[in-house]
């Protein structure tokens, strides 16, 4: 429905006749603009606050950049005491374990979404949906005391000794699996995180595969397909976009997550040398070195976190553009 | 019974196996995705139960070293500042709803406002501290509660917004065409009518939005910072659950771990709670 410009003149037409109406309807004309400007300034603020984080961050970020120019990237270093900083550390931490996380959330998320539209029962549909938004709704930092304190002791033993048992002495790959198995590191950080952003991608997921039209669906079962082949040769092709936008934005929140990630990640300034071991991401380097930063340190800090601003706002764009066209293509 | 002789059992054995399979992983990811949830929840309440008593909110948080305490200037805090965002963000998120819906419709500066918003949704918590941090402590020359209530404003509007532009969009037009027709102007129109409409789903937008809020962490670290005493002035740094529950976490003391616990599992009952309260507010709106 399009309320613009022809419909806002209409309640006031009526009023030709006397004088009195003539300024009822001015005074309401007058009272209408009032009001359309002010809720229009309202949702006008929130493009003033990102245009606001954009600049303010990098007006803070300048002397670092000015220093380091476009090096700074991928110089490997994080010297707070002599102020010799790059940012491929973060930056490599970041990535690696979103990069995880997404690995192991996107087969289950999948998995659920398939659940939930295909084989569950309708009557348990609401509920299992529920807890899953439910798993979505726990705070970020619970997920990290949740790694720190129950699962990394557990991840130690239990995954990473056998891992580095098994997959440990490979040629080419048995790096990945050295150091200690402590609990704590990129693989940890990666595998709590991707708990984290299950329950985004898979409610997303779920709300794709909800528009597909049913007389699609029930074409390929009258041709005798089975379940699985309906998903995988009819849902999936009809929404790989909302699909990948789906991914896409867990991957956003997976880079710019705080919480779960500085509680096991490690915390350690040094390139990471295998998957067990410690490193840092841009979030859990802010977290822990802003309080006490001062003068060019912390203009340093504000550098990452226009890099992981700008990282995130082209991924989250990304998904939203192909999001929007899964959107369009429920119209057809 | 040539059709049967064609028949390819192979295949047909083959296809059968694989939607088992498939079907029976999709299953076991399901099972995992609940595991999870009741294993972090069984986990909350076996710490957070124990770590539960009556000083919890009475007392203080303690000093370094010394035993008991509690949380009270904490809950206190957050409370506070929970409590002034929802003050704010409030009127400015439904009106700013109300113009994507009445006003703005498909005009460039609403789509542009629609999709800023989308990102501002899922943008990095930490960045948005940051740039609190830049313009309100940098400038106020000191960490305070107005600043967190600041940085998680920024998190609950574009929650708000978008719920109520879509609650707003629910209302059938007819409903406004009936207002307009009685010469009601649009203002009215929007207040009064389909806002009035779309109460509850509203409501649902702004609970979702403090359960959002109540739990979030890395944008209160360098705005609100933390506070060992009890204060209720916003303009001093204050205390806040979630930071105390990561300095204390994150600490070699066993008590401010067990504290940590307890607040931990304040929050989670919390957050858990608005949602279930906003889901029920919705479908109550749905079946009138």
């Amino acid at each position: 429905m399009n309320l613009d410009t022809p419909m806002s003149a209409a309640p006031q037409r009526a009023s030709t006749g006397s004088p009195r109406m003539n300024q009822i309807a001015r005074r309401q004309q007058i009272q209408d603009a009032i009001f359309h400007r002010l809720t229009q300034g309202f949702s006008l603020l929130v493009l003033l606050a990102l245009m606001g984080i954009i600049v303010s961050l990098f007006i803070n970020a300048w002397p670092s950049f000015q220093k380091f120019g476009i090096q700074f990237i991928w110089h490997v270093e994080w010297d707070i005491i002599n102020e010799d900083f790059g940012a491929a550390i973060a930056i490599v931490g970041t990535l690696a374990s979103a990069a995880i996380a997404l690995l192991i959330a996107v087969p289950l998320a999948f998995g659920i979404a398939l659940f939930l539209t295909e084989t569950c029962p309708v009557w348990l549909r609401r509920p299992l949906g529920t807890a899953i938004e439910l798993l979505a709704a726990v705070p970020s930092i619970i997920y990290g005391m949740f790694g720190l304190f129950v699962f990394a002791p557990l991840f130690a033993d239990y995954m990473q000794v056998p891992l580095q048992k098994v997959l440990g002495g490979l040629p080419l790959v048995g790096f990945l699996f050295g150091g200690a198995t402590n609990g704590i590191g990129i693989l940890a950080a990666g595998v709590v995180l991707a708990f984290m952003i299950l329950p985004f991608i898979a409610a997303v997921m779920r709300d794709v595969f909800e528009i597909v039209p049913p007389i699609l669906r029930e074409s390929a079962y009258g041709l005798g397909c089975t379940t699985w082949e309906v998903v995988r040769r009819v849902v999936l092709p009809y929404t790989n976009k909302g699909v990948v936008g789906g991914v896409m934005l867990g991957l956003g929140r997976a880079l710019g997550e705080t919480m779960a990630v500085t509680f096991v990640i490690g915390n350690a300034n040094r390139m990471p040398t295998s998957l067990f071991s410690p490193g840092t991401s841009i979030a859990s380097t802010l977290a822990n070195e802003f309080g006490e930063a001062a003068d060019f340190h912390l203009s340093t800090l504000f550098a990452l976190g226009f890099l992981l601003f700008v990282i995130t706002f082209v991924v989250l764009t990304l998904a939203k553009l192909l999001l929007l066209r899964a959107e369009k293509a429920k119209g057809i | 019974m040539s059709a049967n002789d064609n028949f390819d059992h192979k295949k047909y054995r083959q296809r059968r196996r694989a939607n088992a399979v498939g079907l029976t992983l999709s299953m076991g990811a399901m099972v995992l995705g609940l595991a999870v949830l009741l294993w972090i929840l069984g986990v909350l309440f076996s710490n957070g139960l124990a770590a539960l008593d009556g000083n919890l909110f009475t007392q203080d948080t303690p000093a370094p070293g010394t035993e008991g305490g509690g949380l009270r200037n904490a809950i206190v805090g957050s409370l506070m500042m929970v409590g002034l965002t929802v003050l704010v963000s409030t009127p400015i998120g439904i009106l700013a709803g109300v113009y994507l819906c009445e006003y703005g419709d498909r005009s460039k500066t609403a789509e542009l406002t629609r999709f800023v918003t989308d990102i501002m949704l899922s943008a990095p918590s930490i960045v948005l501290g940051l740039f609190v941090y830049a313009v309100a402590v940098a400038t106020m020359g000191n960490f305070s509660g107005l600043a967190g209530s600041l940085a998680l404003a920024l998190i609950a509007v574009p929650v708000v917004v978008r719920t109520t532009e879509n609650m707003l969009r629910l209302v059938p037009g007819s409903l406004r065409e009936a207002a307009f027709a009685l010469g009601a102007p649009r203002w009215k129109v929007a207040l009064m009518v389909t806002l009035r409409a779309a109460k509850s789903g509203v409501i649902t937008g702004l609970l979702l939005a403090v359960a959002r809020i109540s739990g979030e962490t890395a944008p209160l670290l360098f705005t609100a910072l933390n506070n060992q005493f009890f204060s209720t002035d916003m303009t001093k740094p204050m205390a806040n659950l979630p930071v105390v529950i990561f300095q204390f976490a994150m600490s070699p003391y066993d008590n401010w771990i067990r504290l940590a616990w307890a607040g931990a599992l304040l929050i989670t009952l919390a957050v858990l709670a608005l949602n279930i309260l906003a889901r029920v507010f919705f479908r109550e709106k749905v079946s009138t």
